[in-house]
Parts: structure tokens; C-alpha cells; sequence
């Protein structure tokens, strides 16, 4: 074949989509052949991400199961299912923890609450969100200890009406500068203890064994 | 963008080098890739990161696309230069939160940002696509050290004016060796918000970009200069 025709049949619609096609085909495989031998470690790195930030809220003195093994699925407030991860020691459930979120400042504001069997916070932490840096992120416990005054707290404690920042009324610490980021993660923790007092005995119901050989089941 | 003539026979690996590094730099001078350096430079650390990251896909992509020019017609190069770099990103994105998790968790969201990053097609355009492997990695990886270090001396700066540390973070990022580089300048710094945020990031960026003019124009002047006293020197 001559120079020229080289030159030609290079130029014409089916080489070029040929090679679309071709390159496109090859990306493709590449991206599946990449998925499938990283997903089980991702997967496994994923899990561990979560168990490090249960146990931030779920102390290990409390519990003997592993957290990530049956966890309930129960209606949110809005509807949609929230995945409970429980400490149980024995058969006897002793906290529960699960994630909440709601929007901040400038975005979504998400947060993993554990709760004891009688309705007090375990622990509060916040797992990400968008915050101004410097005002909004003392949520964080690395910037700031002023999520640890959720301690010990439960709807009654201080009263429903108080679960509000000092400004609002309430009982907890704003930040100079930044009153809208506390006042969501307040209201966040708050419907979070409101889903643990419609839940509590579905919540609190000792583990059975039948629950405990079955991943992943709802009470229903 | 300058276009790079083609080196065919021999590599000019000095001016690759002085290239990458300044005087075609990605940012000083190619104003490419302002998006992912505003976005991520609010401390030092995380600029180094973004630009070992970038400097990466640089190399991979600079080798891959040197290595198809052959059969990629100028119609349709750019979709496919498009697809390569989109492909490599998401490879080096799940490889790294499968096998350097934690670096991941501190990078996570830059990688994807990478894609945008229209100074790695820049290349791929400009140089990969007409030069053979060897130097279009080489460019790749100068090109990348320059953007690393514009990255670096942007979160620095905005780092120390916003919250008076330098390098925070940064064993998470590079190991527990390396936690002598975290240095608190400023005590009981109370942060200058201002820096931190996409404006500080413009204001800082415009610094430096004044600051690369500055030198060189004053290089310039003094080339001028010698260049004409050699002149009177050749004619005394």
C-alpha cells in the first residue's frame, strides 16, 4: 500500500471511530480490571474506617461484639432506613451508635452519636463536613473539645427546650464568630436522641441469637 | 500556550529542566491549573500532596500518550488524551484508597480533582503527543516538580499568614520521619481567616505571580546589560 493511501484511509470515519472505539473499549477493561482487584481491600479498609470512628463513641469497655455484625435498620424521622450499630455485651445490648446529619453553615454536617440503653450520649463526633476552617471546624475534636460537652446528655438533660445554643436560649456553647455551624450540630444530636426515644425498645431488645446469625436484619 | 518544537534528534533535557521549573511553568507562566491550586493550597501540606499526586499522573500520562501518537489522528486526539488521563486518575485514585488509605483519606479529594486539571491535557497536547517517551516523561516530571512547588510556596505562605504553622499534618502525609517539618511559627496564633479562604488564595497567587515578572525582568535588564558591554568590549 502505497504512502498515499496510508494517508487516506487514516483520514477516514471508520479509523477514527475504530480508534474511539478501541481506546474506549480498552479504558473500560483497564476500569473494570482496576475495580474488581481493589474493591475487597477497599471494602476492608472502609470497614475499619467505620469500627475507628464506632469506637470513638462506643467505648470497647462496653462491648464484646464486633460492632460491625448485625446491625439494625430502623425508619429515620424522614423516612429513610438508619443503620444502627450496637454494643452488646453478652446478649444485652449496652449502647448503640448511628450516624446523623443535617446541613451546616455550608453544607452537610454529619455526625456518628452513640447512645446508651438509657438514652444518655456515649459520644458525639463529627465525621465530615465543610465548615469555614478556623470558626465552623472546632466541631471537630481535633481542633476543638467542644464536642465532648454532649457527654452524659440525654433529652431530659437538659430539658428538650434547651437543647439549643447559648444564643438561642440553650444550654450549649456557640463559637465567637460562627453561631450557625454549633446551632446544626446541636439540632442534629437533638433529633438524634428524638430517633432513640421512638426507637428505645426496639433498640434496647436484648440480641437474640437468631439476629446475631443473620447479618443484617430489621426488627420488623 | 507556547508550542514546543519537536526535539526530534536531541532532547534538550536543560531547557525541559528550566522549563518545567520556571520559565514555562505550569502556573508562573502557563496560568494552567488555577482551580486545583486555589482549592487545595490552605496549608503546605496539602499543596505537597496535590502536586505528588499530579506529578504522577504527569509522568504516567506523558509516557502513555508519547507511546500512542502513533495511531492517534489529530481529529480525534483530544478525546482520547481526555480518556487516558481519566482512566490513569481513577486507577492511581483506587489504588491509593485501597493500598495507602490513610494518604487517601488526606488526599481523597483532590484525585478526582486532577482530571480537571487541564495542565496535564496541556501537556499531553503540547509536547507528549509530538516528542518520543523518554523526554515526554522527563517533561512530565519537571513540569510536575514545578507545579509541586508552586503549590508548596502558595500553601505555605497562606498557611503562615492564615493560622502560623507551616507543614501541619504533614507525617500523615509523608510519615512519622518526617514530623520535624511541622513547625509552629506563630504561638497562640489566633489565624487570619482571610488567607485560608479562596480569596486569600487569589491575593497570595497574585504575589507571586507579580514576584516571578520581578525577576524576570530583572534578568532581563541585566543580560541587557552584559550583552551590551560585551558589544563595547568586542568593539574597543
Amino acid at each position: 500500500m502505497s504512502l498515499l493511501a496510508v494517508l487516506n484511509q487514516r483520514q477516514s470515519v471508520g479509523y477514527q471511530a475504530t480508534l474511539l472505539g478501541g481506546f474506549t473499549l480498552l479504558a473500560a477493561a483497564l476500569l473494570v480490571i482496576g475495580d474488581l482487584s481493589t474493591r475487597d481491600t477497599i471494602a476492608l479498609r472502609k470497614a475499619e474506617d467505620l469500627k475507628a470512628s464506632l469506637s470513638q463513641v462506643l467505648p470497647p469497655a462496653l462491648h464484646d461484639n464486633d460492632l460491625l455484625v448485625d446491625p439494625l435498620t430502623l425508619p429515620g424521622a424522614d423516612g429513610e432506613p438508619v443503620l444502627v450499630y450496637r454494643a452488646l455485651r453478652g446478649l444485652e445490648v449496652t449502647g448503640v451508635a448511628y450516624r446523623m446529619s443535617g446541613p451546616g453553615y455550608s453544607g452537610t454536617i454529619e455526625l456518628i452519636l452513640g447512645v446508651d440503653p438509657q438514652g444518655r450520649v456515649l459520644g458525639a463526633r463529627v465525621l465530615s463536613h465543610s465548615e469555614t476552617p478556623g470558626l465552623g471546624d472546632k466541631i471537630e475534636i481535633a481542633k476543638d473539645d467542644w464536642i465532648l460537652a454532649f457527654d452524659g446528655r440525654s433529652l431530659g438533660n437538659p430539658p428538650p427546650e434547651r437543647w439549643a445554643v447559648k444564643k438561642d436560649g440553650g444550654d450549649f456553647d456557640q463559637f465567637s464568630g460562627a453561631t450557625i455551624t454549633p446551632r446544626a450540630v446541636v439540632g442534629v444530636l437533638r433529633r438524634g436522641l428524638e430517633f432513640f426515644q421512638r426507637h428505645q425498645v426496639a433498640l434496647t431488645a436484648p440480641a437474640t441469637v437468631s439476629v446475631a446469625s443473620d447479618p443484617v436484619r430489621s426488627p420488623e | 500556550m507556547s508550542r514546543e518544537p519537536n526535539t526530534a534528534n536531541k532532547t534538550a533535557w536543560g531547557r525541559l529542566t528550566v522549563d518545567g521549573l520556571w520559565s514555562n511553568n505550569v502556573v508562573l507562566a502557563q496560568s494552567l491549573a488555577l482551580c486545583p491550586l486555589l482549592a487545595v493550597t490552605g496549608t503546605a501540606t496539602n499543596g505537597l500532596g496535590m502536586g505528588l499526586a499530579t506529578t504522577a499522573v504527569m509522568i504516567a500520562s506523558g509516557i502513555l500518550i508519547a507511546l500512542i501518537r502513533g495511531w492517534v489522528t489529530p481529529e480525534v486526539r483530544i478525546p482520547i488524551f481526555v480518556l487516558v488521563i481519566a482512566v490513569l486518575v481513577t486507577l492511581v485514585d483506587l489504588g491509593m484508597n485501597a493500598w495507602l488509605h490513610d494518604l487517601h483519606k488526606m488526599l481523597g479529594l483532590f484525585i478526582p480533582l486532577i482530571v480537571t486539571n487541564c495542565a496535564i491535557l496541556g501537556r499531553a497536547e503540547s509536547f507528549a503527543s509530538r516528542n518520543s517517551v523518554l523526554p515526554a516523561a522527563f517533561d512530565g516530571l519537571m513540569m510536575g516538580i514545578g507545579f509541586t512547588l508552586v503549590l508548596m510556596l502558595l500553601g505555605a505562605v497562606r498557611e503562615i499568614i492564615g493560622s502560623g504553622t507551616l507543614f501541619a499534618n504533614a507525617s500523615l502525609l509523608l510519615g512519622e520521619g518526617m514530623s520535624f517539618l511541622e513547625v509552629t511559627l506563630i504561638p497562640d496564633y489566633r489565624g487570619f481567616l482571610l488567607a485560608i479562604l479562596p480569596p486569600g488564595g487569589f491575593i497570595a497567587l497574585g504575589f507571586i505571580l507579580a514576584g516571578k515578572r520581578l525577576i524576570d525582568t530583572r534578568l532581563a535588564a541585566a543580560r541587557q546589560r552584559r550583552d551590551a558591554t560585551a558589544g563595547t568590549n568586542a568593539l574597543a
